[in-house]
């Protein structure tokens, strides 16, 4: 088993795995957030448990930060060794004759995805965190003092979105995100070695996921500059 | 007939650099095969007193897996499921300008002109690509094991690989799991294979990873390049075998 | 007494092999791994017989002028091949594939060999299928068969159309276990130019790294040749184009007897010639005659009007067409053996009724299979019978099943659909069965140099059956030479390393050195294919599927006069130490025009007509192959500096077991 993932396999392993992860972690987020279009209670009771809860905090945050960075550092690994073994490269290629524009750029529709996590974790993560274990604010309310204050989230997310730029960069973001996902969410299951009947009806659905997840951030993102 | 503009890579051996060279040829037929038309430009070259372009090529019938030429920008030309000696002219059109240039993967090193050295495929065959049974003849009866047709069929489609080196040429990552994982398919999907199943498959890929190839990101170039249509359910039939092996290792 | 010694051990047919087996001397497995062996050529031959000695125990050497093992041209042989394993239960036996090998080649091989070979081809299938091999298997999982030509029962063994690629893959693998090993020590793009030869044995070879241009020498104990057979000579053949008959030749100039060089396989079902530019054919596997109908029309009109494109094939009606192997052979049919269907398509087409623009080709139809697979097949589904396009539709998928390859691989190179219109084919120069002379232990006269598979002449006769070769080349690889070699090496054991700075040596290497220097300097005019091309005409107008007195002895005359043509204008562009191909062609062509004269020689002096070898001036009045008794032997020649000079010698042919008849496939 050791030395598993220094293997171009297991590498690719790894990566399906924490592609799942991610995947998984994908839905769980917008539905959370759809929440938030038509019940801004659900949704402050929802992000209050999330960022409050010792499991979801102390256990599945670190595991999600590591589970994004090695997803990151890890595509960057075999990028690079996968540009090393073309030392000269044609004068004349025609790749899009056997491949898809997603499935060849991978890395740059990751690294966008990247980019816009910056922003993402500067927006409400760095913020979160700030306020919760820095200033040591558990309580979630617009004003920690005042239990009938509310809470503070739904309003902090109405007020993100008020930027016509952010929420620009948030669409063209996940748009990337999805060409990502159209590629990658397959991809996954090859990596695993799943690649038989069962899989391939998954294509369909692959589909769905790929285009559906992003378009409802989209959607969210959109929702709320509109309607503030 | 036809007249073209050939833009060919000349290189006159492994340590010197290379270029891409201009060649007009002219009175070519629609019914040559592209190789034939290569001959044509190296008797006019020859004539002239010139070195003829050196390309590998040998059964001429899409079997041997000799000839191995990126032909403007695709691995064996523009058809699909056929080798660079069975692509004929008449997929071309008069005037046309087109590219030929060697396999390009760091596994393979430029040997000369349009010559690669596709020696790092061996290695990896001699790695583990065998069963180990003695060649006495004394083994069981060929009817001893039953194989189930679907399995054996599968097994068939997987060995027909030619060892050409197409899927590496046309990979973005020059990955040679097709060919790897061809020879992992055939023999994991028969019986007489699945006695040596974990050390072929980790001897393999290790050996692949040495030799300097990519890893796949499974964009499917391999597969549509493959003059024998090798599919891609191999591949992850070897990640299957790989993690299984792995697990047991 | 011939100076020929064969070697057939003494008693009963049956029983030849064992006693044999028995009684030649062993080395023991410590002993083993002092005696080196070279194998030149890696086909299945060579391979096979490479992975075998590895695994014994000795030190292998494997040369291969192609950049892997993997691919020889065995890889290209798409049908099958043969073993009496009689799973199918029809009746069967070791004796009757010798039977019909002896009489497929025209009652002109040996006996012993043969029977051998036969008794040997069920061990190949254990092997292979234990090797990874994957068989065609039918529903229950065992093993499916089918037929080939000459014969009445089902026992060729496939992997659809790719048969010879399975079985060459197999050999690979176990040659890669070995060399994995450390056990074979293996050079590619190697050339062998010459045989060295110390004290009446031979000791090693000359070669060329074909890449850096070196000239290296390799010493063993022994040297095998597995390196094929020398078709190219036509030129156009289906033969690699790297197939050569160079490693041959110069044992034979070494002082290896050239056998029965004129006797060539024409394959009958070959993609007709297109035009000048055409550097080689492709072969249309001879199992498409189990279902293809063989075809040229009846009346002359008709083929005016095929030719001139105002009548489809298709269109032609049933009563006006002639299936003309049908009509000749009622017994065996579209399945007789090459030489017969070769020479019925020249006379069809000599005849004028050939359906091409060039007159030479004629129709393999499926039309026939297409309706009688899908007429089955609807009854097995329980649809329409009287449905035409659902029959049509479901015969197609049966024929796409068993031949899809070999359509796809015809509609690509002539761009027309066998599956609307029949396909068009014509006879191709496709095996020799002429090869080194080696007797029962696959020695040749120069003691430790043997030779296997299609560069010997042993099984095959005047004509080989179809799925014999490969039978033939793992049968000599895997479990013929590795026992016989050891006979041989036994008294090789305190000999030790042999030297490769002894007199012997450097002058091999200087003679070699020579005939470079001679080629690359020559500053002629002429490409190497100039010369190819005009011998390879002189071969097929001359020494083609009929040849005669008069032709022969100008074939004889003209391949001289080219040879010195070739020495005085040849243009070899490039430098020795380098790749250079043209260099490698040069000596190739130089060696094919010393063989082409001698293959003339033998087949004027062959005054009969036997298998592949059709002289008109014996013929029986229905134009069949007339053999004559005196000429019951094997031809052996040795060489005397030109081939012009070179010596006949006589094996003569005995047949204790099995009646010599006029060969009837009626």
């Amino acid at each position: 088993m050791s030395g598993i993932f220094k293997s171009s396999v297991g590498r690719k392993f790894a990566m399906a795995l924490s592609a799942f992860f991610l995947m998984i972690f994908l839905v769980m987020h917008v539905s959370i957030n759809f929440t938030s279009v038509f019940s801004e209670e659900l949704f402050n009771n929802m992000s209050h448990f999330m960022g409050t809860n010792p499991l979801v905090q102390g256990l599945m945050q670190p595991i999600l930060i590591v589970g994004v960075v090695f997803h990151f550092v890890m595509g960057f690994v075999l990028e690079a060794k996968n540009k090393a073994s073309r030392d000269v490269g044609y004068a004349k290629n025609v790749a899009k004759d056997n491949s898809t524009w997603m499935s060849r750029n991978m890395l740059l529709t990751g690294a966008v995805v990247l980019a816009f996590l910056v922003l993402h974790f500067y927006d409400f993560w760095i913020h979160e965190m700030t306020i919760k274990y820095v200033q040591g604010d558990m309580s979630g309310l617009v004003d920690a003092n005042n239990a009938e204050s509310g809470f503070r989230y739904y309003d902090e997310l109405r007020e993100k979105f008020v930027s016509p730029v952010r929420v620009l960069i948030y669409v063209v973001s996940f748009v990337l995100l999805s060409l990502h996902l159209l590629h990658g969410f397959n991809s996954a299951f090859q990596s695993v070695g799943a690649n038989n009947k069962y899989v391939k009806s998954l294509k369909g659905f692959s589909k769905v996921y790929s285009i559906g997840i992003p378009a409802l951030f989209i959607f969210i993102a959109v929702y709320h500059h509109f309607t503030h | 007939m036809m007249n073209l503009t050939l833009k060919i890579w000349r290189q006159k051996n492994a340590n010197e650099k290379g270029k891409i060279v201009d060649y007009p040829v002219s009175g070519i037929s629609p019914d040559m095969s592209f190789l034939e038309m290569l001959d044509v430009l190296n008797q006019e070259l020859i004539e002239k007193g010139k070195e003829p372009v050196a390309f590998d090529h040998d059964c001429r019938e899409g079997i041997c897996g000799t000839c191995s030429l990126y032909i403007n920008g695709r691995a064996h030309g523009p058809a699909t499921k056929i080798t660079a000696c069975q692509l004929h002219m008449r997929s071309f059109k008069d005037g046309d300008t087109i590219y030929i240039e060697p396999w390009r993967a760091k596994a393979f090193p430029v040997v000369k002109d349009l010559i690669v050295d596709r020696s790092s495929f061996d290695r990896i065959q001699q790695a583990g690509g065998f069963i180990s049974v003695n060649t006495s003849g004394n083994t069981q009866d060929a009817n001893a094991i039953p194989i189930e047709k679907e399995h054996a069929d599968k097994a068939f489609d997987a060995a027909t690989c030619i060892g050409c080196g197409a899927c590496v040429a046309s990979c973005k990552n020059s990955s040679a799991m097709l060919f790897v994982s061809a020879k992992v398919s055939q023999f994991a999907l028969l019986p007489q294979g699945q006695v040596e199943a974990t050390d072929r498959v980790m001897n393999m890929v290790k050996q692949m990873d040495e030799e300097g190839f990519g890893n796949c990101t499974n964009t499917g170039a391999c597969e549509v390049e493959c003059p024998k249509g090798i599919s891609l359910e191999n591949i992850a039939r070897m990640n299957r075998e790989y993690l299984t092996a792995s697990l047991k290792g | 007494m011939s100076i020929l010694d064969s070697k057939i051990p003494e008693g009963p047919l049956a029983d030849k092999w064992t006693k044999h087996k028995n009684d030649i001397n062993l080395v023991n497995p410590a002993n083993k791994r002092l005696i080196d062996v070279i194998i030149v050529g890696t086909g299945l031959a060579g391979g096979s017989a490479a992975a075998t000695l590895a695994e014994l125990g000795y030190n292998v050497k494997a040369f291969c002028f192609q950049d892997s093992p993997r691919r020889a041209h065995s890889i290209a042989a798409q049908g099958g091949i043969n073993a009496a394993k009689n799973y199918q239960g029809d009746g069967d036996s070791t004796y009757r594939l010798f039977y019909d090998t002896v009489k497929g080649g025209d009652y002109r091989s040996r006996e012993a060999n043969v029977y051998r070979l036969a008794e040997v081809s069920t061990n190949i299938i254990d092997q292979c299928v234990a090797q990874g091999v994957p068989f065609a298997r039918e529903y229950g999982g065992l093993l499916d068969n089918r037929s080939f030509g000459g014969v009445l029962v089902s026992r060729t063994f496939y992997a659809k159309g790719q048969t010879g690629q399975q079985l060459l893959l197999g050999a690979y693998a176990a040659m890669n276990r070995q060399i994995g090993r450390g056990k074979i020590k293996m050079y590619t793009r190697h050339e062998m130019l010459d045989v060295v030869v110390v004290d009446g044995k031979a000791r090693g070879i000359i070669a060329r790294d074909l890449v850096t241009g070196e000239i290296e020498r390799h010493s063993a104990h022994a040297v095998v040749l597995g390196t094929g057979g020398y078709g190219n000579a036509f030129y156009l053949s289906t033969y690699a184009m790297g197939s050569n008959v160079t490693a041959a030749w110069k044992a034979h100039k070494r002082g290896a007897f050239f056998a029965n060089p004129c006797y060539t396989q024409i394959h009958p079902t070959c993609i007709p010639v297109s035009g000048d530019h055409q550097s080689k054919l492709t072969l249309m596997s001879e199992s498409l005659r189990n279902d293809g109908r063989i075809w040229v029309p009846k009346h002359k009109k008709d083929v005016e009007a095929i030719r001139n494109g105002s009548l489809k094939p298709t269109d032609l009606a049933e009563e006006d067409r002639d299936y003309y192997l049908e009509r000749r052979y009622p017994a065996f049919g579209n399945l007789v053996p090459r030489d017969v269907a070769s020479r019925a398509a020249k006379e069809r087409c000599d005849a004028g009724y050939g359906v091409n623009q060039t007159g030479e080709a004629v129709y393999l139809d499926f039309a026939s299979a297409i309706e009688r697979y899908g007429k089955e097949q609807a009854y097995v589904k329980g649809l329409n019978v009287e449905d035409k396009a659902l029959i049509t539709k479901l015969g197609k998928e049966v024929v796409e099943n068993k031949y899809g390859n070999l359509f796809q691989m015809y509609e690509k190179i002539v761009d027309q659909n066998p599956y609307e219109t029949p396909m068009m084919i014509y006879p191709a120069v496709h095996y020799t069965m002429g090869g080194l002379w080696v007797d029962y232990n696959l020695m040749t006269t120069v003691p430790g140099l043997y030779a296997i598979g299609e560069a010997n002449f042993s099984d095959h006769g005047a004509n080989r059956l179809g799925a014999s070769a490969l039978m033939q080349g793992l049968a000599d690889g895997y479990f013929v030479l590795p026992y016989t070699i050891g006979d041989y090496l036994a008294h090789d054991i305190r000999t030790g390393e042999i030297p490769t700075d002894s007199k012997e040596f450097d002058a091999a290497e200087e003679k070699v050195r020579a005939e470079i220097d001679k080629l690359v300097n020559n500053q002629g005019t002429k490409s190497v294919d100039y010369f190819h091309k005009k011998l390879g005409k002189i071969m097929w107008n001359k020494c083609g599927m009929a040849r005669n007195e008069k032709e022969l002895k100008e074939a004889i005359s003209e391949i001289a006069a080219l040879r010195e043509e070739f020495y005085k204008d040849v243009f070899v562009p490039g430098e020795e130490n380098e790749y250079n191909e043209e260099l490698a062609k040069a000596g190739r062509v130089a060696d094919f025009l010393e063989l082409g004269e001698l293959f003339a020689k033998d087949a004027l002096e062959r005054n009969e007509s036997a298998g592949g070898h059709f002289r008109e001036e014996y013929q029986t009045e229905s134009g069949e192959a007339l053999r004559v008794k005196d000429y019951q032997y094997v031809s052996a020649w040795e060489y005397k500096g030109q081939p012009s000079e070179a010596v006949h010698h006589k094996e003569p042919l005995e047949y204790e077991n099995i009646e010599v008849k006029e060969r009837s496939y009626k």
